[in-house]
């Protein structure tokens, strides 16, 4: 049976790719447990009252003063590795999301206006975008993040900062391209207002291009945010995200105590991985020059 | 040519003034600027001192006037921490950077363009899907972590190889380095690898794209009609096709290792202007801070520069449409 | 009869997609003689280019040679092992392209594209390959042409860019040059120009050519012999006059009819009713049928190319030889 939605359609060839359907399989599962940690650890790893010193730095599978497995090991402030993970997960996703998400509302608008209005504006902002582009994303955010402190709205204005220009970039590209074809001409020329044109013709056949961008960014700023906490510039220590819990572990790994930063990580990866297959599917399926 | 060069050099003052004064308007006029200039501990004299010597009690855009000429005159300011004038300090950390920075440009180029152009050349081979695979992992994961499991594995794990410092160094024109004696390769050698892979992964997806592309061209039938050998054709034809984005990134991407370097320098104390940024925001040390974007984004403007001039050079087409 | 430089032989070249074989060359037949110049004509997707394509072995995947035989001097190449068949490219057989533009390659000079040819069959220095270089430029109509290797494609114009494409393809003096459209993508009066020089050279150095076109006018300027195609088969050949004189295939006379010399001033052009059939869903019998006016039931049928002195059709009731009867 064939579906006849596009999304149907594509949802039928995506698939065909095995990896890409187990790398999102293992996404969902992740932001599932990510989602569920308050209820399925076995301790709060933010709670310090929790935290029993003589259970630091333990091996995995050992037997802690509270009496559950700790299967991961524990962390240099007696921390069960497991639930620590988990936590640190929900977090990396949330401000992965929240990053994501303004980055492409501000990258977005910025682009398809720039587009739209043409002239001298245009070049002024898209000149500025490309200046930002030639810029390592992870020194804009070091900056930002050292110029406004510490903490979880910081971190987000650093990872956004450093991300809506790629959303802008896109967006102009694909608007630019949207409105000079004939159909959007045709649409300005009705008394329609020019703001609907905007956002009922252009913008969604901007969408695919974005989306891509979007999987990635949402990848990048991850990965950015285990950067800069591992570099001590993210979130607080009493809340350790994934880089955070790595950055602590760091110093134990040279005596042979890896799981403090190994099992973290390897949490991280499978996660940004996951997420970067489903991007590649994703753009093979959107890319028409790959098509035929 | 000669129009395009100076029209080029023209708009790199123009971005290097704006970017001027964004830092001052970042560092300067948002913070408080004599936090910049004078050490927290000073006392209250001091401060006051300083204040009138830096013309802070001045308009604000007499303020960025002289910030300007202080810039122009090399005048970045002396480090809280180190005690030196910045430039001094940064200076001599520079060299570490640069040559970790190059070390790994020039390995995941050298590496990275053959492999992928032939992932490019045999996009179904057993061969190819592995590097593509390695390419992935080397674009997702973090160069932090790598790092770590690189210092786990070959430092600690076997002890093959120092876990972090610069090691011997040898002297040439004046300026120590590591890469010319055997125990600074082997401390080099690490950190290399670690900030490497990510360009790595880069240059494999660009050769491998541009070949794809370029095996489908004209050209390249019009050469195997010829007669031509595919090793001709790879080496000759192929590679110089392929060869602009590839200098374009390669370029690019020289410069963003500088900042890259912050982590891999971080990791692998490695005695660079990385590790030195990172210190001077932890220690609030603001003159090396300041010292530090100026100088990056210079060497962006420069790096980007140098980047459109070779375009002219080695696309011949191009040359013709700007002269 | 002289014994034929190139002999083609059932050749078919199929292309694997997600819906199936494309018959792009289904069992074409014909031969070259020395320093004969043939045409082949017909539209875009009748199998022509790919029949040039698949006689020098250039079938890139998904497409391979799927039968047949292709011999050159009596010696087999179909089935050669690639280097082998790379010997042969560009100094026994060459090749010119429609598009010079897209051929040359735009980042090397002139002369070092031309010495990579020459180096692909043999060992020469760096001034006896110049030499050789400035030579095949000159025999093609470029003036000063030992300055002129040091030039980028670009600095060209298109028709002088195809004469350095041709000059290739001369460099090794092969016995055959396949031409594919090589005058579609220049001006009008080029076109005539390098015609003329083309058909001079062919003449001069005794090189056999294919000539392979859309357009039946040019093919007729330069071509001794002429091979009409029409989905992926060979429906008529003979000497060209007597082709133009008398077609005997109901397509190649709609072609002639539609030729904008052969319309009265004032008159529209004379077209062929309907469309070239996609090679996924032939007709059943002659691929021609649907569209021909002298269709009956029996066009179901395949018929088979039916050869008479220098002429042969693949028609069930061709032209001229029906009125005869």
């Amino acid at each position: 049976m064939e579906p006849t939605s596009p999304f149907g359609r594509f949802w039928q060839e995506f698939r065909q790719n095995r990896i890409a359907l187990g790398a999102l399989i293992v996404v969902a599962l992740i932001v599932l447990i990510a989602v569920l940690s308050p209820w399925i650890t076995p301790q709060n790893p933010y709670d310090l009252s929790n935290l029993v010193l003589t259970d630091a730095r333990r091996p995995p599978g050992f037997i802690g003063s509270k009496g559950f497995t700790h299967w991961l090991g524990t962390d240099a402030q007696g921390r069960d590795l497991f639930s620590a993970i988990l936590y640190g997960l929900r977090i990396s996703i949330q401000v992965g999301l929240v990053a994501g998400a303004l980055a492409f509302a501000i990258g977005v608008t910025l682009g398809t206006f720039a587009a739209y209005l043409g002239g001298r504006i245009e070049a002024l902002i898209m000149r500025v975008i490309d200046l930002q582009l030639s810029f390592p994303a992870i020194l804009l955010a070091l900056v930002l993040a050292a110029v406004l402190g510490q903490g979880k709205g910081p971190l987000i204005a650093a990872l956004v900062t450093a991300q809506y220009a790629y959303f802008a970039r896109t967006a102009h590209g694909a608007a630019s391209a949207e409105r000079s074809k004939e159909y959007v001409e045709a649409a300005l020329s009705t008394p329609l207002p020019p703001r609907r044109v905007v956002f009922r013709h252009i913008l969604p056949n901007c969408l695919p291009p974005l989306i891509v961008v979007a999987t990635v960014q949402i990848a990048n700023s991850i990965a950015l945010e285990a950067t800069l906490s591992f570099l001590g510039l993210g979130l607080p220590v009493s809340e350790p995200s994934l880089g955070m819990l790595i950055a602590n572990g760091f110093q134990y790994m040279l005596s042979g105590r890896y799981w403090i930063s190994i099992y973290p990580g390897v949490a991280l990866i499978v996660l940004i991985v996951a997420i970067n297959l489903v991007g590649d599917q994703i753009r093979d399926q959107l890319n028409p020059r790959l098509r035929r | 040519m000669i129009g395009f060069v100076i029209h080029r050099v023209m708009q790199a003052v123009v971005v290097m003034a704006v970017i001027s004064l964004l830092v001052f308007i970042g560092v300067y006029a948002i913070g408080n600027p004599i936090d910049v200039l004078i050490s927290p501990d000073a006392t209250q004299q001091m401060r006051e001192d300083a204040i009138r010597a830096y013309g802070l009690d001045q308009p604000l855009w007499k303020q960025y006037l002289d910030f300007v000429t202080r810039l122009l005159h090399g005048d970045f300011g002396r480090s809280f921490v180190y005690n030196m004038p910045v430039l001094e300090l940064i200076g001599s950390r520079l060299p570490a950077t640069t040559e970790l920075a190059l070390a790994a440009v020039m390995g995941a180029t050298l590496l990275g363009v053959p492999l992928g152009m032939y992932a490019g050349y045999r996009p179904e081979s057993g061969l190819a899907k592995a590097i593509m695979a390695i390419s992935i992992l080397g674009f997702s994961v973090p160069t932090f972590w790598i790092g770590l499991v690189l210092i786990f594995t070959f430092a600690v794990q076997l002890g093959w190889l120092p876990a972090g410092g610069r090691g011997d160094t040898a002297m040439l024109f004046g300026i120590e380095w590591s890469f010319l004696t055997r125990n600074g390769l082997t401390h080099l050698f690490l950190p290399a690898l670690n900030l490497s892979l990510f360009k790595f992964a880069m240059m494999v997806r660009l050769a491998r794209a541009g070949t794809r592309e370029t095996m489908l061209t004209d050209t390249v039938k019009f050469a195997r009609a010829a007669g031509e050998s595919e090793w001709t054709i790879l080496s000759r034809h192929v590679l110089r096709l392929i060869a602009i984005p590839i200098v374009t990134v390669f370029g690019l991407e020289l410069g963003s290792t500088l900042a890259f370097a912050v982590v891999t320098e971080t990791i692998f104390s490695w005695p660079g202007v990385g590790k030195l940024i990172i210190d001077s925001i932890s220690s609030l040390d603001r003159p090396v801070m300041v010292a530090y974007l100026m100088l990056v984004a210079f060497f962006f403007i420069l790096i980007n520069l140098a980047v459109d001039l070779s375009y002219a050079a080695l696309d011949p087409r191009l040359r013709a449409r700007r002269a | 009869m002289t014994a034929p430089l190139l002999q083609v032989e059932n050749l078919a070249t199929h292309f694997m997609t997600r819906s199936g074989p494309l018959k792009a060359v289904d069992g074409v037949s014909f031969s070259v003689q020395p320093g004969e110049i043939v045409g082949l004509v017909g539209e875009s997707g009748s199998g022509k280019s790919v029949t040039g394509f698949s006689i020098l072995g250039l079938i890139d995947p998904p497409g391979r040679i799927a039968g047949g035989s292709v011999k050159l001097a009596g010696e087999e190449l179909v089935g050669l092992p690639p280097s082998a068949l790379r010997a042969i490219r560009g100094r026994r057989i060459s090749m010119v392209f429609q598009d010079p533009s897209a051929t040359l390659n735009p980042v090397l000079t002139i002369g070092h594209q031309m010495r990579l040819a020459i180096e692909a069959h043999e060992t020469v220095g760096e001034k006896a390959a110049r030499d050789r270089a400035a030579e095949a430029l000159l025999r093609v109509g470029i003036p000063d042409a030992a300055r002129r290797l040091d030039a980028h494609p670009h600095q060209f114009s298109g028709g002088m860019r195809q004469r350095v494409a041709i000059a290739i393809a001369l460099l090794n003096r092969p016995a055959l040059i396949i031409c594919d459209e090589p005058t579609t993508a220049l001006d009008v009066s080029i076109q005539a120009q390098i015609l003329t020089e083309m058909k001079a050279l062919a003449r001069d150095l005794g090189t056999a050519m294919i000539w392979i076109s859309h357009d039946l006018a040019t093919v007729s300027s330069i071509a001794s012999r002429l091979l009409v195609m029409y989905a992926g088969r060979i429906i008529e050949e003979g000497p060209v006059a007597d082709v133009l004189r008398a077609p005997h295939h109901p397509y190649t006379a709609g072609l002639l009819a539609s030729l904008p010399a052969n319309a009265e001033p004032g008159q529209d052009l004379v077209q062929i009713p309907g469309s070239t059939p996609s090679l996924f869903a032939l007709p059943p019998g002659c691929a021609f049928s649907p569209r021909c006016p002298h269709a009956r039931p029996q066009c179901g049928t395949m018929p088979d190319l039916v050869r008479e002195g220098a002429r042969g059709v693949r028609c069930h009731f061709p032209l001229e030889i029906r009125g005869r009867a």
